[in-house]
């Protein structure tokens, strides 16, 4: 858009609060167009993802390396502040990322893990085994996904791993109200 | 005798300047390649809030896309960074938070920092179009109280709010629009 000068902004006081109002600075960039226009801009979008739907194996395969070595480094150094982190922010990824290349099941591990880092009281405390075996069902399902079609196991591997997840959690959580809620909430993602 | 023709609108992308803010090298890839596509000549694009922030202010972008969870200087930080109210840059700008988190409480505490919407992933171009068209063709005038800068948060009927931040002074206004978590919930 063109800058110009600051706009005119109309200002409404009240006893504890203003409203402000300014004339929408992005307007020009609306249009009416003819209704017989067959431009899609959405279907020309979701044609250039498809076009890079190709990488997305190798894309996930990235994903999953950084998140296991997260995982060795926390092994090695401990639970600290860092190495939480960024085990949470890899399995984040994969969460928020896995869908959209194809992988749903994985992104259902991944939110799995995330839940038990963001809820358990002591990361420390978790049996060790828990977060391995999400760590290693999302390696799975990426690495099975080029072979045979595993929908169905990884999806049943990925709702086991939740409901041992979800009990721990719950365990572990029972006087922390403001967790256990959290823990029970259903997701805003429509099939989470 | 024909029937009247509907008005269509349909946004100008190359009229639109994007700052993208996403650690995730293949998710900003994914947004380039949406932005792109729909017709964005200009997007910028930083792997945190910090750098975020720069480039907010050098090349004064038309809508900030950014990701929450990120290392040191996260996007909820880079919002409320953006709304200053007397800030040397424009605090108006639209934010879209595209993100992993899924919770109702997330989508409360990005609203209560002055997200203009919220986008959980997992991301189509269908959803981020449509958060696009809502920021551009609907903007929503902005409130300011003594703890909050940011777009206006009432977006339902109801005129018997009795919250703690209840505003005193003025009729009630309505915006007839649904809630960011309501869109969250059908994002896909």
């Amino acid at each position: 858009m063109k800058r110009s000068q600051p706009p005119v902004l109309d200002i409404q006081s009240f006893a504890d609060h203003h409203i402000i109002t300014q004339p929408n600075p992005l307007r020009a960039a609306v249009r009416q167009i003819d209704p017989r226009d067959a431009d899609d801009p959405v279907a020309r979008a979701e044609q250039a993802l498809a076009g890079l739907s190709g990488e997305f194996q190798s894309w996930m395969e990235t994903e999953c390396e950084r998140l296991a070595a997260a995982h060795e480094t926390m092994k090695l150094q401990g639970v600290t502040a860092a190495t939480r982190n960024e085990l949470f922010r890899a399995a984040h990824d994969i969460k928020g990322d896995a869908a959209t290349f194809g992988f749903p099941t994985a992104a259902a591990a991944a939110e799995s893990l995330c839940r038990i880092i963001e809820h358990a009281p002591d990361l420390a405390a978790v049996p060790s085994g828990l977060i391995a075996h999400h760590i290693n069902a999302i390696q799975a399902i990426i690495r099975e996904k080029a072979g045979v079609d595993t929908t169905g196991m990884a999806g049943e591997l990925s709702r086991k791993l939740r409901g041992v997840a979800d009990e721990y959690l719950t365990a572990v959580n029972r006087d922390r109200p403001e967790h256990l809620d959290a823990i029970l909430a259903p997701s805003i993602v429509p099939g989470r | 005798m024909p029937a009247p023709s509907r008005l269509m609108f349909r946004i100008d992308f190359n009229k639109l300047r994007f700052l993208v803010c996403d650690d995730n090298p293949h998710m900003r890839r994914i947004l380039r390649t949406l932005l792109h596509s729909f017709g964005t000549r200009e997007v910028h694009e930083a792997e945190e809030g910090a750098t975020a922030l720069e480039m907010y202010s050098h090349y004064v972008p038309d809508i900030v896309i950014t990701d929450w969870s990120m290392p040191i200087f996260d996007g909820l930080e880079l919002t409320q960074m953006i709304r200053q109210p007397g800030s040397s840059g424009n605090p108006y700008v639209p934010i879209i938070m595209l993100t992993g988190h899924s919770e109702k409480r997330r989508v409360t505490i990005a609203r209560d920092a002055g997200v203009t919407e919220f986008l959980a992933k997992p991301i189509s171009a269908k959803a981020l179009y449509q958060r696009i068209l809502s920021v551009v063709a609907n903007p929503r005038p902005f409130i300011k109280t003594k703890t909050y800068f940011g777009p206006d948060r009432r977006r339902n009927t109801t005129a018997k709010y009795i919250g703690p931040e209840r505003r005193n002074g003025g009729d009630v206004e309505i915006l007839q629009q649904p809630s960011l978590l309501d869109k969250a919930r059908s994002s896909s």
